[in-house]
């Protein structure tokens, strides 16, 4: 398999504009006694992009940059406090019960720890059959052993029938991912949320599962938001990029544009710490002073001016712009 | 392909489950007496009754009382002449199942209660919980009286009293461990996949709490016949069944102990003590197979 | 000068099913301000090897064989009493998971005067002194010395535990995935930090890492470990540019390089074998795509490339012979 190239048809699956996520700021006793106000948690603060279908977009950021809590979000899995989700027309986060129940045939997610996201007490079998019983998928028993056993040679799990009863932890880290992608499979979804699938596997495996999931894209058609914090990995597996910084977008465009030439200053420090196999010296890279501050006091202005190697007056009191900088790049900052 | 018809794996799973479950039980010494103990008093409870001739129990067929035991009445007579050998063996099976009927209804409410309670949270936690409180504050053994005696006196009652006294701890374990399953990835995984409220509780936090039920169960069948002892004991029993209580009840009331009776009171009340130990015994070596944290290393 | 020396280190887990063979026949050697990167997979025997070097291991752990000289004295053997006044003073760790090693109940600069009390038998005010000078090093502002564990920040935290690693000038210290659970860009923070701080106190450094990247940012030296055993170990740039072992030339293809061509390099089949029952001869075989015959049958010893560049490989010898 080759790079991943833009593909370029407008058949666009997701748009999705101004998506706000808050929640109120889990504050002591005493505290809530003193200030009326309740601090808001600003987790997802006005996120806008759109998905095309069998495109790959990966939402990139540091811990605490919202990007899990937008991906949870689109899926209604966190309940937004704003914004739009367009799911193939249709506004999702105005879906009701039952509405929202299908919705979830077509929207799967893939969560980071394969340990931990699959129920230690069911089996292989129960586990990728689970989705068809809750949604009454199948009607007879040998039509969901079918598809069970379809899912898990789809998620490049040889043998099916062998390892129907085995239990997850008689899997190795890799088989546990690919089970959880065949329990989203077996759901023949259009759109995957993918939470860092790989981050918690050893590198050997790591290529084995990524190809997998672009295959499917390939053969499937299937439409990925692929989150991450490792800026390589986005690039060698996306279509675009969009790096989040404190509840916002500041950069999306292309994965070659954007890890190549990068616009925002964020952007370029990020990639100017991407790890390198190789013997280097750590003198030419823009470390950023500090950490991502806590998204209950976001800065004024432009969120990033603190830590900004380049900030200057302006960007302290106002906010930029998220706008198209050339065509298919967009970028949030005073000076680009 | 060849594909296992998932009806005969489920079978296969459940022996392997096993398996590897008697596997570390079997190592507990602890564990492996109160088995013991139990399955003992279990068969003594299931068969017994036909081994004993039942004219023993009858007042008819009295030919001494108050009589230290023989080589006919291997415990002796009580005090119409029955024999407390046939009593022992009889009492068994009600005093077995006073204990566990009604360690069945307290499991049932306990951790019905502590599921839902844990899973909704807020309001539906606030108020089943304080409803719990009200259970575990109130004591239990005056609240049991008082349940008893507006009641009556059948087994019915017994072991609906018993059930209904006994839940309230359960309910607190089975919440807290709600609270710490319902945040896990998986059960996140569940509703995206489009389950709804009760297949989670069913399928994802019921099985996960499934251990602490079954710890928790052997220990509320120890109280739970303790109490069936105590209530006897205490003249609230049914006085048609023979039961370890009752018979307890009668040599305490009829001055067994004044008279010097020890074959009348000795083997009931040791009985008792033997099945509960054997639960409790049970219990704390379940906790510590099925708690991997408590799991001793292999040396 | 050479500051530690390790020969044919092998370390067991006895479990009723047999034992463990986690780590065997490891030799590293460490000089004075030098970093060494053990590299390895999850369940590579790094993390043991590293740490039977002062027997912090779970109880059913075994030191088999091997000696272990610190700067010259033979320290392999040493009761629990010594080794206690070895960790720390002069071996010191920093673990992966920080929030774990302190108490969330007291302050986090008491935790440090506590510590340097004991060991090194210093008054209340000396303490508080060095503990205030260790925070500067550590870039943390000293008023946080008053603070808890929980006010801190996962860099923040990591950064607490390496001031309290060099609180007592070690001359080796040994980072257990010190940067792991850490963002890449506090990543860089710290690893700058222990990289000056190395320099400045001319510590030797001993880096576990399962990320080729950390060892090629910090280390002068790598040792890359597979199932139990070193298969390849040489100055970093060496080992990364001419990769001797098919395991590691595995290895760094499959780290994604963005100043190299957009694929995705194939992953390597199959999983690390168990090591209660390791596969025989080349521990790698049954993954290797340039299995040959003896492979499966023989051990293959090791191979000096270069100086001080070994591997471990049948290839390597037929090679050398040719």
């Amino acid at each position: 398999m080759g790079p991943v190239n833009y593909p370029g048809n407008n058949n666009e699956l997701i748009k999705i504009s101004g998506l706000e996520v808050h929640f109120a700021a889990r504050t002591g006793f005493i505290s809530s006694l003193i200030s009326k106000n309740s601090s808001l948690v600003r987790a997802v603060d006005g996120v806008d992009f759109n998905l095309r279908r069998g495109e790959i977009l990966c939402l990139a950021g540091e811990s605490g940059s919202g990007k899990t809590t937008t991906g949870k979000a689109i899926l209604r899995l966190v309940e937004p406090t704003g914004g739009e989700v367009i799911f193939d027309g249709e506004n999702v986060l105005q879906f009701n019960r039952s509405r929202l129940r299908k919705f979830r045939q077509d929207a799967q997610i893939i969560f980071q720890d394969p340990y931990e996201s699959l129920n230690p007490r069911q089996t292989v079998f129960s586990t990728v059959a689970e989705p068809l019983e809750v949604n009454h998928l199948c009607s007879s028993m040998e039509e969901k052993e079918e598809r069970v056993a379809e899912a898990l040679k789809d998620a490049g799990l040889s043998n099916p029938g062998e390892i129907f009863i085995r239990y997850p932890h008689e899997l190795s880290g890799g088989q546990r991912q690919r089970l959880a992608i065949a329990s989203a499979l077996v759901l023949k979804p259009d759109f995957i949320v993918a939470d860092e699938p790989v981050s918690m596997l050893d590198l050997s495996i790591r290529a084995g599962i990524l190809k997998l999931m672009v295959d499917l894209r390939d053969k499937k058609g299937i439409c990925y938001l692929f989150i991450t914090h490792d800026l390589s990995l986005a690039w060698l597996v996306s279509d675009r990029i969009a790096i989040m910084y404190l509840g916002k977008i500041v950069e999306l465009g292309t994965a070659d544009a954007v890890i190549k030439s990068p616009l925002h200053p964020y952007t370029r420090a990020l990639v100017s710490v991407i790890p390198v196999p190789k013997k280097i010296s750590l003198a030419g890279r823009t470390l950023l002073k500090g950490e991502t501050p806590d998204p209950v006091n976001i800065p004024p202005g432009c969120r990033f001016h603190p830590r900004c190697p380049e900030a200057a007056e302006r960007c302290r009191d106002e906010e930029p712009l998220y706008r198209e900088v050339s065509p298919n790049h967009f970028g949030a900052c005073h000076f680009i | 392909m060849n594909l296992p018809a998932y009806n005969k794996s489920a079978l296969v799973v459940w022996k392997k489950n096993l398996k590897s479950f008697w596997l570390i039980y079997s190592q507990n010494i602890m564990g492996l007496l109160g088995l013991g103990i139990l399955t003992f008093f279990a068969l003594m409870a299931i068969f017994g009754p036909y081994l004993v001739s039942i004219t023993t129990l009858t007042i008819d067929g009295v030919t001494q009382v108050m009589h230290p035991p023989t080589s006919n009445y291997w415990l002796g007579t009580d005090d119409l002449g029955k024999d407390v050998f046939a009593g022992v063996i009889i009492g068994s099976r009600v005093s077995l199942l006073v204990g566990l009927a009604a360690t069945a209804i307290s499991m049932t409410i306990g951790t019905s209660i502590g599921i839902i309670s844990g899973f909704y949270g807020k309001f539906t936690d606030t108020l089943l919980m304080r409803f719990t409180d009200v259970f575990l504050v109130i004591p239990w053994l005056p609240l049991m009286l008082v349940m008893a005696a507006l009641l009556g006196p059948s087994l019915g009652n017994i072991i609906f009293v018993i059930g209904i006294t006994s839940w309230a701890g359960t309910a607190r374990i089975i919440r807290s461990q709600t609270l710490s399953i319902k945040e896990r990835p998986y059960v996140e995984r569940a509703r995206a996949i489009g389950s709804g409220d009760g297949h989670i509780m069913i399928y994802h936090i019921l099985p996960n709490v499934f251990p602490l039920i079954f710890a928790n169960t052997v220990l509320v069948a120890a109280i739970a016949i303790l109490s069936e002892t105590t209530l006897s004991f205490l003249g609230m029993g049914d006085p048609t069944q023979v039961t370890w209580g009752m018979m307890l009840h009668f040599a305490f009331s009829m001055g067994a102990v004044s008279f010097g009776a020890w074959w009348w009171l000795l083997p009931p009340g040791i009985c008792v003590v033997l099945v509960v130990l054997s639960f409790t015994f049970i219990g704390y070596a379940l906790d510590e197979v099925l708690n991997p944290k408590l799991r001793r290393r292999d040396q | 000068m050479r500051l530690l020396e390790v020969n044919n280190l092998t370390t067991y887990y006895k479990l009723k099913e047999g034992y463990v063979r986690a780590c065997e026949n490891i030799s590293l050697n460490l000089d004075k301000g030098e970093a060494l990167g053990l590299v390895g997979e999850s369940a590579s025997g790094k993390t043991t090897a590293a740490l039977s070097l002062v027997k912090l291991l779970p109880e059913n752990a075994h030191v088999m064989d091997g000696s272990i000289r610190l700067g010259g004295r033979e320290i392999s053997g040493a009761t629990e009493e010594e080794l206690r006044t070895i960790r720390w003073k002069e071996i010191s760790i920093i673990f992966q998971g920080a929030m774990n090693a302190l108490n969330p109940v007291r302050r986090v600069g008491d935790q440090i005067v506590e510590a340097l009390r004991i060991h090194e038998k210093m008054s209340e005010k000396e303490a508080c002194r060095r503990t205030a000078e260790l925070f500067d090093k550590v870039e943390i502002d000293q008023e946080r010395v008053r603070e808890y564990p929980h006010e801190f920040s996962g860099g923040m935290r990591q950064r607490v535990m390496i001031a309290m690693a060099i609180a007592c000038n070690p001359k080796v210290v040994i980072g257990d995935e010190p940067t792991t659970a850490l963002d890449v860009m506090v990543q860089a923070q710290v690893l700058q930090l222990l990289e000056e701080l190395r320099r400045e106190w001319q510590m030797g450094m001993i880096l576990i890492t399962h990320d080729l990247s950390v060892v090629g940012e910090t280390c002068d030296r790598v040792a890359v470990m597979y199932a139990g055993k070193i298969v390849e170990a040489g100055p970093t740039e060496k080992v990364f540019e001419q990769p001797a072992h098919p395991y590691t030339r595995a290895l760094i293809s499959a780290f994604p390089n963005i100043e190299g061509e957009r694929y995705l390099a194939s992953s390597i089949p199959g999983n690390p074998p168990n090591l209660l029952n390791p596969p025989s001869g080349c521990r790698f075989h049954e993954r290797c795509q340039e299995v040959i015959a003896p492979c499966k049958t023989d051990d293959p010893a090791s191979t000096e490339l270069s100086s001080g560049h070994l591997a471990s490989c049948h290839l390597l010898k037929r090679k050398v012979k040719l």
